[in-house]
């Protein structure tokens, strides 16, 4: 095709000595049209950021482009001088990353760190690049221009850090823009923000974009045309309704199926009795400063927040992050003391316990972590975590681990597992791990904290499948804390919004999502990406 | 295990560390045997030359140089040792409680802790062993006074960012006790930045015992490596050999330490040496 | 949207901020200083005898009654925390007390050899802090050529040698050897220099106390420094430099040396301690007049009163370092809000 300004040829990019496979891309060919979207999407490990990487020659030491050719301009990007590289990056195509704070300099200000861009590629005068700065610091609609480019990034929120790297990636209308999961770290409010923003700056300009993404929500509200790569390898690649609507390759299906739906599932309320209440709980943390310092910041992360969870209901918790979901599902099981406020699990008070008697009741009441990394301690073996707690709780140690043997195989796992430890297992099976440690207490309530945001997509549904299965063979009840509202439409029976401490609405899951009351709740669901696809999907 | 001597080994300089160590050692173990008797024994003609009838010559006294030497490390090593581990004993302790409880707890412990590290520490040690009058008892507390603080703070951080990690979290819904936490699940996991830190501590300690010794604050019954430097200080002029020798037997045994805990740190901590 | 805070403040109450800073961080200080008060008066009082035997001594032999009538006088006779507020008193108002051997104010004679230490400190600290920063710079910039090996190398040695033994060592070469330098003091004596030459003088006396004093601190900065960089050099912020195009020269120096010197700032006043205890060993070896010499004459003369004079000044220089250390780090750290 002639109007490609880039493309890719049988790219094959090699891992050092030792690695776990040899290839991080191979064989890997795709061209990116003038003013057209790829998305270029894939599971973690799929190699879909080397390959954004390799294109800017930025890969990491030992990490080689070892065949293909990367074509910009009729110029081989793999084979020119460092210097002629250097001219092209940033000027020409340039790059936005994951997590704008750490791809921020802390000690320049932002004028500087974008000004760079300009004193490096251009002869112009320090009048006229302080007048381009400031145009363009307003064209990514960012406050106050000539207050902010003495800013330093500590100082503004990550959506703004985010539109500043925008800012200093486009002051020289690259023709191409390559981001790298650029709205990942980001509130599903602010996310809806920045992808209209590249959409709007993408018409304006004409800049290709290559955008790498996990996420098919993402893809649905801004790609033209998406590439799927599936370990190392481009499986398919098509227009983007193509690939969404009706795709072709069997992985690319399974990835598509795996993505919940925004459509709540039809339940029946639970008429069980009221297993856990929460009333009026509220947590203030204070920093900074030790015994002298009086500057204090007050931070107000649960305020008078009240729930009802009935036996046999799974109640969700969402919210964006720093919204205080977490620290409220935290306060409840007393991982972290109330301030105030009453937490009750059936006829006991747990909130008027001591730290001593409330280790005899904390087993009725059993959490399962975000991070499947961090939440087994990597000394000990899978055995014997999962009959730690039966153990410590005066369950005698023979029985406890043939119960714990009987539990990996309910969660899927068989028993030569126990005998393993926990960096043997991937991230979906150290989770179904933790899931067995907490059942072994037999516990009435499960407290779920992000259960799957660590985990890819199609590990996603296997394990949510999983927790509805328990679910409902043993009549737990679960309070589930989740930022992702797909995951919460298919989990949740009942849901509590929650924003900045506070609970803002309550209701049915299906009543919510139908018709959200408050408006915050109306702003986050409309921020969901993919909304307008997932629901013609759901038509079908 | 097998995979700790493996990335240790690849470390060259660690395993050459590792071998000087090793000789220091053998010479501390062998130091009756090869030079029966007192070090403070005088062995022949004051002030003579080395490699003559005696390999490191002799002192003012008489009293053979390598003699000291040997025995010398015997006293280097032992007081390195012990004291180390009187401070990382104690270091763990309030560092640990301090980071795991947090609050309170932790702003008036380490409070406490910067105060110690604020009072200098060499002076302080000379002030120690001033007041307690010198010997192996005041010379090692006085070691283990001033090198806790640095310990503690790493404790502290450490079993801070354990406190918060989910699996110690899981450990607390579960219904464990704090000890058993602290000890068992948080304490193993961070073992390896303390051991590398009590390795760097022991060369420290040799530093400061052999300097106390050198100004005369040693224990006098005790031959010390420092004290012979100090001894020949006053016939530097025309016994040059006096005061070079076990000037280097200490430079070499905290070079050895030092490289030793280098290569522990590579060992243990694989995913810092990416590059 | 969060605003933008911390800009557009005239440099006036950014002065007027400084000063406020520098108000709080001596008022934290307090605490740290009476403690230290504290320790100083236990460990005096944990010491083998007290004022009234050292004056006994002085005086030959003494009878009960007159040793009961000192220690009354010096209020010895009252209970512990009496003794105590008293010292406490006596300290905050500058009152070290009385050296009975040198028959002077322990203030006055630590006043009169603060000069010599500070110089010998201050000389070492430059020395040491940009001797090491370039070192550092050249070692992590020639990664693994023979231009870091050779400087690892060094560093490795100087971290492991003993200050007296090294002191001594370069006596023997520079003086004794070479004759190129003196052996102690801080000026010739009986030549009375005047203006210039008295400065050349003092220079060349200094010249060997502050090599001795400085390389050690070389080598903990020149190991921190390389550290540092390498650590910088693997953080997101440089491969945005480079995205955009900069040569890596300009990501050096702009970028990652900025950032790689914090740390060796905040190390720099943790070391200063250490710095005031290796003078006491550097001075008494070339005769430096300096705090040093004086406590390790104070040591073996059993002067209690002045060697804990000196101890607690050592403290306060060392409270008062670290509060400059902290100035300059929130100067060069925007994140650190100094309001």
């Amino acid at each position: 095709m002639s109007d490609a300004v880039l493309r890719v040829e049988n790219l094959h990019v090699t891992l050092p000595p030792r690695a776990d496979r040899s290839h991080a891309v191979e064989d890997v060919s795709f061209d990116l049209r003038r003013g057209e979207l790829v998305c270029l999407v894939g599971e973690s490990g799929s190699g879909k950021s080397v390959t954004a990487r390799a294109v800017m020659g930025l890969l990491a030491p030992r990490v080689v482009a070892s065949a293909g050719r990367i074509l910009f301009n009729g110029e081989d990007l793999l084979r020119i001088p460092p210097e002629r590289l250097r001219a092209i990056r940033g000027a020409e195509i340039s790059m936005i990353f994951q997590e704008p704070m750490t791809a921020l300099n802390p000690l320049m200000t932002i004028g500087r760190q974008i000004d760079e861009v300009l004193s490096t590629h251009t002869q112009l005068s320090a009048a006229a690049r302080r007048e381009r700065l400031l145009a363009l610091l307003s064209d990514v609609h960012l406050p106050d221009p000539a207050s902010l480019i003495e800013a330093y990034p500590h100082q503004l929120s990550g959506g703004q850090r985010q539109r500043a790297m925008i800012a200093m990636a486009l002051v020289l209308e690259p023709k191409i823009l390559i981001a790298d999961e650029p709205t990942t770290a980001l509130d599903v409010t602010t996310q809806a923000q920045i992808l209209q923003l590249i959409r709007e700056l993408q018409a304006a300009h004409g800049t290709a974009v290559l955008f790498i993404t996990h996420d098919f929500g993402v893809v649905a509200e801004i790609a033209h045309r998406v590439a799927v790569m599936q370990n190392g390898k481009l499986v398919e690649m098509e227009e983007a309704s193509r690939v969404l609507n009706q795709p072709r390759h069997p992985y690319t299906q399974r990835l598509i199926a795996a993505v919940p739906s925004l459509t709540p599932r039809l339940r029946t309320a639970s008429q069980g009795p009221v297993a856990l209440t929460a009333t009026k709980v509220t947590k203030t943390f204070r920093t900074g400063g030790g015994l002298l310092s009086r500057e204090r910041r007050v931070v107000h992360a649960v305020k008078d927040a009240s729930i009802a969870l009935r036996r046999g209901e799974t109640l969700g918790l969402v919210g964006e992050s720093g919204s205080g979901k977490s620290t409220l599902a935290r306060c409840i099981i007393r991982l972290i003391e109330p301030d105030g406020g009453q937490v009750r699990l059936g006829e006991l008070d747990l909130t008027a316990q001591t730290r001593r008697s409330l280790r005899r009741h904390r087993r009725r009441i059993q959490m399962v972590f975000q991070d499947p990394f961090g939440s087994l301690n990597p000394r000990y073996k899978v055995g014997h975590l999962v009959a730690e707690g039966p153990i410590i709780n005066g369950v005698d140690a023979v029985a406890a681990r043939a119960r714990a043997i009987e539990l990996l195989g309910l969660v899927g796992l068989d028993a030569r597992a126990a005998d393993r430890f926990p960096h043997e297992f991937s991230g979906g099976q150290r989770q179904r791990i933790a899931i067995a440690r907490a059942l072994a207490l037999e516990p009435e309530i499960l407290v779920a904290d992000e259960p799957v945001s660590a985990l890819d997509v199609s590990v996603q549904a296997q394990v949510l499948d999983l927790l509805a299965g328990i679910r409902h063979r043993l009549n737990l009840s679960m309070l589930f804390i989740t930022h992702d509202l797909r995951v919460a439409a298919q989990v949740c029976d009942t849901i509590a919004v929650m924003r900045h401490g506070e609970i803002v609405e309550t209701g049915p899951t299906a009543e919510v999502f139908a018709r959200p009351q408050h408006t915050y709740t109306r702003e986050l669901f409309a921020s969901v990406p993919g909304r307008a696809w997932s629901q013609r999907a759901c038509r079908r | 295990m097998g995979g700790f001597w493996h990335r240790f080994a690849r470390n060259r300089s660690a395993v050459l560390g590792l071998a000087i160590l090793a000789i220091v050692l053998l010479m501390a173990a062998a130091a009756p045997l090869l030079y029966p008797g007192s070090p403070f024994a005088l062995a022949g003609r004051p002030l003579s030359g080395p490699f003559g009838e005696f390999l490191f010559g002799t002192d003012t006294l008489g009293r053979n140089v390598a003699a000291g030497i040997a025995h010398g490390a015997r006293t280097s090593l032992l007081i390195g040792l012990i004291s180390t581990a009187v401070a990382v004993l104690l270091g763990v302790l309030i560092g640990g409680v301090a980071g795991y409880y947090g609050g309170r707890v932790d702003d008036l412990l380490m409070r406490l802790t910067e105060i110690f590290q604020t009072i200098p520490s060499f002076v302080f040690a000379i002030v120690l062993v001033a007041v307690m009058s010198p010997s192996v008892h005041s010379t090692v507390i006085a070691i283990a006074v001033v090198s806790w603080p640095g310990v503690a703070r790493l404790a502290r951080g450490e079993f801070l960012s354990m406190r918060r990690r989910e699996f110690v979290q899981s450990c607390v819904s579960l219904g464990m006790g704090d000890l058993r936490i602290m000890f068992r699940q948080i304490l193993p996991n961070c073992l390896s930045p303390i051991i590398v830190t009590a390795s760097l501590l022991v060369a420290t300690a040799i530093l400061i015992e052999s300097g106390l010794a050198f100004l005369g604050l040693g224990d006098p019954n005790v031959m010390s490596w420092g004290f012979q430097v100090g001894a020949g200080r006053t016939v530097l002029r025309s016994a040059w050999w006096i005061c070079t020798f076990p000037g280097i037997a200490i430079l070499l045994t905290v070079l050895a330490i030092n490289l030793v805990g280098e290569g522990l740190n590579d060992a243990l901590n694989p995913r810092l040496r990416s590059a | 949207m969060p605003g933008v805070s911390g800009t557009g403040c005239s440099t006036q109450d950014f002065d007027v901020r400084r000063l406020r800073f520098i108000a709080r961080r001596l008022l934290q200080a307090v605490p740290t200083i009476l403690l230290i008060v504290v320790i100083n008066f236990l460990l005096l009082h944990l010491a083998p005898g007290d004022a009234a035997d050292v004056l006994a001594g002085e005086a030959g032999s003494a009878t009960p009654e007159y040793m009961a009538a000192l220690r009354a006088r010096f209020g010895l006779d009252q209970p512990l925390y009496v003794q105590l507020f008293v010292y406490l008193k006596n300290i905050l108002s500058l009152d070290l007390g009385y050296s009975f051997r040198h028959n002077q104010p322990v203030l006055t004679l630590i006043l009169d050899r603060l000069g010599p230490t500070l110089l010998l400190m201050a000389t070492t600290l430059v020395l040491s802090v940009s001797i090491g920063v370039l070192l550092g710079l050249l070692a992590a910039t020639g990664l693994r050529t023979w231009r870091d090996n050779i400087i690892s190398v060094l560093a490795l040695v100087s971290y492991a040698t003993p200050l007296f033994w090294l002191g001594l060592m370069l006596i023997i070469i520079f003086s004794i050897q070479l004759d190129w330098l003196p052996t102690s003091g801080m000026e010739t004596i009986g030549a009375f220099y005047e203006g210039w030459d008295r400065v050349a003088d003092i220079a060349r006396h200094l010249v060997l106390p502050a090599v001795t004093l400085s390389l050690f601190y070389l080598a903990v900065y020149t190991r921190l420094m390389r550290a540092a960089m390498l650590e910088q050099a693997g953080m997101d912020y440089v491969t945005t430099a480079r995205a955009k195009g900069l040569t890596e020269r300009r990501i050096t120096f702009g970028h990652v040396l900025r950032n790689a010197l914090l740390p060796v700032i905040t190390v720099a006043g943790i070391q200063t301690g250490g710095l005031i205890g290796g003078s006491v060993v550097v001075e008494t070896i070339f005769g430096w007049p300096g705090l040093g010499l004086l406590a390790f004459q104070s040591l073996f003369a059993r002067d209690l009163n002045l060697l804990f004079g000196i101890f607690f000044l050592s403290a306060c220089l060392v409270v008062v370092v670290n509060v400059i250390v902290d100035l300059i780090y929130a100067l060069l750290d925007p994140r650190i809000e100094i309001a």
